[in-house]
């Protein structure tokens, strides 16, 4: 009795660990980015480096500088621009699958959505290269098409599957009493969907729009082969632009070890790593007043 | 009440043409992939190193090192991922704990995958020593992967009926036995489909491994777990943007990329067999 006791305490821990293990793992993160960026706030001052907006670290005649203003924005621009095609494309397809398709359709299009998430970002990458790059050239009579729209169309698609499939569960959640009522006082199905079914369900839109944008903040790949990489301060959408992503991939390979510039791009992985952690808090709260709200 | 039902109409429409141009950037994305990869496919592209410089031959140590990779991030996120599910599921009980380690696990779902990639290099690389190489690269991706097989097997464990748990407990099984019996059975092959779903996505991945163990072009195979290694997403990023004859190597870059395609897809619809089964089984 003694023995079987034990075992099941050992197993019990085992199990423990194993589930605090992902706490560890996330702090781990964020003090080993801390640890590794620290070096670089001892020649570089931090609003210097969040709000300058030249990057030249490897400056030979003049002064280095690190700021990576510029990047920031040319992150934002892109994943804001995405948010813009994703967010009506993204709840439009939602609402139809929820409200309108029948069964089969639905069960058409699940499969169909899950192989759209699938495509790795490399590939997504690729085709801004050879198909939207050219297109996008040729629209606006560009020498090439490599810029800030020709990312956000690519992270659009990116952030489609996720806005699709938390908005339709966000739809889903509204309790039929809602839609029942308003059909029986008359309201077409139209009228139910954007006056009652949509806003009741707008605190999971919100919060499914922002993890769409996270992931849209934090993709490397794509924006890396698909926005012409220019560090320079985007003035329209038609300008390569580089975000801090790109910036690491590019430059961590080339760069010497133990250096102010190395340091520098551990300082953007740990400010690619607050904005992005700063936007999910956001959204669980959302999401979890909206679960409370409609309880 | 028609002016009603007219803006019903136009409103539908627009939803159709949402759902139109998901189904047409799918198909697009798909159809130009597949017809201008198949042409580079054959067997020698398959099964043969890369020759002169990468503009001919094959991919074969990419698709090995692509394998390898996701073979070591199997080891880790899928026991580590399986463990943690149990523990939230069937051991912890609703308290403080429970829910950190729950808003650990959203969050490190949405950590990017390049900062995955910058943890990779100073825990394996350096602090462990490993260097630059399979298992690094591998471990890298791992970690990356663990909070989509938590959650995908904690959905695989609520699924199992409650009175499964219960009927074994009132035979006076222990808490372990119950699990090991009269859950897991009933349990494991939903987590085998979200976890290799999971894999599938990691396999795909570029950004963690770039600083971790890949390589440009290796005239070898990998041979051993410290070996530097090629994979198929990288292989593709250099073939369409880093490699001194891009438009001469294009054939090459969508013939990897329907491999690349190819490769998660069957690994999905595996998955997805998996799980159709597993409901017929159920329903019997």
């Amino acid at each position: 009795m003694a023995y079987s006791r034990i075992k099941e305490n050992t197993i019990h821990g085992l199990f423990f660990f194993n589930g605090v293990l992902v706490i560890v793992v996330l702090v781990g993160i964020f003090v080993l980015l801390i640890t590794k960026s620290m070096p670089a706030f001892k020649e570089i001052s931090l609003l210097h480096f969040l709000f300058s907006f030249k990057w030249n670290p490897t400056a030979s005649f003049v002064e280095p500088s690190y700021g990576i203003w510029s990047m920031i924005v040319s992150t934002f621009m892109v994943s804001i621009g995405a948010l813009f095609i994703a967010l009506p494309l993204g709840v439009g397809t939602a609402a139809y699958l929820s409200d309108v398709a029948s069964y089969r359709v639905r069960e058409i299009f699940k499969p169909l959505v899950e192989i759209l998430a699938g495509i790795p970002s490399v590939v997504i990458g690729f085709l801004g290269i050879v198909l939207v790059g050219p297109v996008i050239a040729k629209i606006f009579r560009l020498s090439n098409g490599l810029n800030a729209l020709n990312g956000a169309i690519l992270l659009a698609i990116m952030a489609l599957p996720t806005i699709i499939s938390l908005s339709e569960e966000a739809l889903k959640g509204v309790p039929k009493s809602f839609e029942e009522a308003s059909l029986a006082l008359g309201a077409t199905k139209w009228q139910t969907l954007t006056r009652v079914k949509i806003p009741a369900a707008l605190s999971g839109i919100i919060a499914a729009s922002m993890l769409g944008m996270g992931r849209a903040i934090g993709e490397t790949m794509t924006v890396l082969m698909a926005t012409g990489c220019a560090l320079a301060m985007p003035k329209s959408f038609l300008d390569s632009v580089q975000t801090m992503t790109a910036t690491i991939a590019i430059e961590l390979g080339e760069v010497p070890y133990d250096t102010t510039h190395y340091y520098a791009l551990f300082a953007i992985g740990l400010v690619l790593f607050i904005i992005t952690f700063v936007i999910n808090m956001i959204s669980d709260i959302i999401l979890h007043k909206y679960q409370r709200v409609i309880k | 009440m028609k002016r009603g039902q007219l803006a019903e109409a136009i409103g539908f429409i627009f939803l159709k043409l949402c759902v139109g141009a998901v189904l047409l950037a799918l198909v697009i994305i798909l159809y130009d992939i597949v017809s201008k990869g198949i042409g580079s496919i054959n067997w020698e592209f398959l099964t043969t190193m890369p020759k002169n410089g990468m503009t001919e031959g094959g991919i074969l140590p990419a698709i090995i090192g692509t394998f390898l990779v996701t073979i070591i991030t199997a080891i880790l996120a899928v026991p580590l991922g399986m463990g943690c599910a149990i523990y939230l599921n069937e051991y912890a009980k609703d308290n403080l704990l429970n829910r950190i380690i729950r808003m650990s696990i959203r969050n490190l779902s949405g950590v990017p995958s390049i900062v995955y990639g910058l943890f990779g290099v100073i825990l394996f690389v350096q602090l462990m020593r490993f260097g630059t190489c399979v298992l690094s690269a591998g471990l890298t991706l791992g970690l990356m992967t663990l909070p989509w097989t938590i959650t995908a097997s904690e959905e695989a464990l609520k699924n199992v009926p409650k009175s499964y748990r219960e009927g074994a407990l009132a035979l006076g099984a222990t808490k372990w036995q119950s699990i090991r019996t009269n859950v897991l059975p009933y349990a494991v092959p939903g987590m085998l489909t979200g976890t290799i779903l999971g894999l599938s996505r990691a396999a795909g991945e570029t950004a963690p491994i770039l600083f971790t163990g890949v390589a440009f072009f290796l005239p070898f195979l990998p041979k051993s777990l410290f070996s530097q290694f090629m994979a198929l997403p990288y292989h593709l990023y250099i073939m369409s943007t880093q490699h001194h004859a891009i438009s001469k190597v294009r054939p090459l870059a969508y013939g990897t990329a329907l491999v690349l395609i190819a490769l998660i897809f069957v690994m999905n619809l595996f998955a997805v067999v998996l799980r159709y089964n597993l409901r017929k089984v159920k329903t019997e």
